[in-house]
């Protein structure tokens, strides 16, 4: 059940990507909503399933830009891998130690994303830090207030209790 | 000390999916022609999907605006829009062809540019990435659109297109950081090429130390790239920095109210052979922007 929930929620995080950007035109749109959903989905399910959220999230933005087909899941996935991993090791059911959650995996998207494309000689980038802070901080201030939404859904709270006395007893993946 | 089962499955798929990726941009980093089999499969899906979505986000809006907030006046808006934006493509075909038979054909000897085939087609979604300037259109290689073909609108140029699948299209936005055509400064004649900054701003480089740019200039398609026929309205000169010979062009289109666009489809086709003439859209689309 988790894995058609994850991959309709990134099928919707598509879509409201292409019709928000279709919306601002040429404006560059400071949020990414399906990293944004991709770091829910490895907070929700854990790292396993950010990495492979990722990997297909990613992948289906390479093919929907016409951009290098990997890129984009290469890096995806393994921002949503590691913050699925930061998710079991660190606390993060606070709005704080999550905002900085999505902040360093949108931070970390970008650069891998930028430094491949830099690498292989395909897209230059002038300038990059405005634009990557930008985007970091509007993915996390989305992915606060979705998890903020998230949490308001009855037995996500005791799905999180559940996994802390997992992590506790050093079970939890 | 043995790892626990699960944790050696775990790195193990991690090292897998890493390996996948890695091999999948290393068959696409050598320069090949065509589109792998995924991108088309995962494009056609979505577009799909695209459509449905665009669909009924249209007929809410449908509904709002043509009965309850605008009766009446938006379809006479636009058949007018329609029909300036005809015009407008007109002027555009008519200006290329005039500065081909005065500087080329006049001058050298050279044939004049032959009309343009072109096929209209909708804008039904923007990039899927924030890093990305694109956009989706509605038809494909049904309707003859192919990789590399030119995109424009009644103002100028859109960009090309990167991806075709059967029913739809994405399009590289001429303003992404890696698009680029060969252009011409219309009032001296030099020659440059027109990079996207990704910001929205286009720049003008590769040009003569000694090159005669100014601000206001008109930049136009010079046709050298192979890609973009010449005479194609890029933008305006905004900016010119003398000191690294940096040249700002603001795009003449306006890629926040992109709805229709035309693709052309043939940039050589002769008079004779009996597709639509310049500034006409061959079926499949109205023409507005």
């Amino acid at each position: 059940m988790s894995v058609i929930r994850s991959i309709v929620a990134i099928v919707v995080a598509l879509i409201l990507q292409s019709l928000l950007a279709k919306a601002v035109g040429v404006a560059r749109l400071p949020v990414d909503l399906v990293l944004v959903t991709v770091v829910s989905i490895a907070l929700l399910y854990g790292r396993v399933a950010g990495l492979l959220g990722g990997s297909l999230a990613g992948l289906a933005q390479d093919a929907m830009s016409g951009g290098v087909m990997g890129i984009g899941g290469l890096s995806a996935s393994l921002s949503g891998f590691l913050a699925g991993f930061a998710g079991t090791q660190f606390i993060v059911t606070q709005s704080g130690p999550r905002f900085m959650l999505f902040l360093g995996a949108s931070a970390l998207r970008s650069a891998i994303f930028m430094g491949l494309y830099s690498l292989l000689g395909l897209r230059r980038f002038d300038q990059p830090f405005f634009d990557l802070a930008l985007l970091a901080l509007g993915n996390a201030c989305v992915g606060v207030v979705l998890f903020w939404a998230i949490e308001r859904r009855p037995g996500v709270s005791a799905r999180w209790r559940t996994r802390g006395e997992r992590r506790r007893k050093g079970r939890y993946r | 000390m043995a790892l626990p089962d699960t944790t050696r499955r775990v790195r193990y798929l991690f090292v897998a999916v890493m390996v996948g990726h890695i091999l999948l941009i290393s068959t696409q980093v050598s320069p090949r022609p065509g589109v792998t089999l995924l991108q088309a499969s995962l494009v056609t899906a979505m577009a799909e999907i695209h459509r449905l979505a665009s669909v009924a986000w249209g007929s809410v809006w449908n509904v709002w605006d043509g009965y309850v907030a605008l009766r009446g006046v938006r379809a006479d808006n636009q058949r007018l829009v329609q029909e300036m934006a005809a015009l407008r493509v007109q002027v555009q075909q008519e200006r290329a062809a005039f500065q081909t038979t005065e500087q080329l054909r006049a001058l050298l000897g050279l044939r004049a540019n032959v009309p343009w085939k072109m096929g209209g087609a909708d804008v039904i979604g923007g990039g899927a990435s924030p890093e990305f300037r694109s956009a989706v259109i509605n038809r494909g290689t049904d309707a003859g659109f192919n990789r590399d073909m030119p995109v424009i609108t009644a103002t100028g140029l859109v960009g090309r297109i990167v991806v075709a699948s059967a029913h739809a299209a994405t399009l590289q936005l001429i303003v992404d950081r890696s698009a680029a055509a060969a252009a011409i400064v219309e009032r001296s004649r030099v020659q440059g090429v027109i990079m996207g900054n990704g910001d929205g701003t286009l720049r003008l480089d590769y040009l003569s130390a000694t090159a005669d740019v100014q601000r206001g200039d008109r930049i136009s398609t010079s046709g050298v790239d192979g890609i973009y026929p010449k005479g194609i309205v890029v933008g305006v000169v905004e900016r010119v920095e003398k000191s690294g010979r940096v040249v700002t062009v603001v795009p003449v289109v306006d890629f926040s109210s992109l709805e229709t666009v035309l693709v052309i489809v043939d940039a050589s086709m002769p008079p004779e052979a009996g597709g639509p003439a310049a500034g006409q859209a061959a079926p499949g689309g109205p023409v507005k922007q």
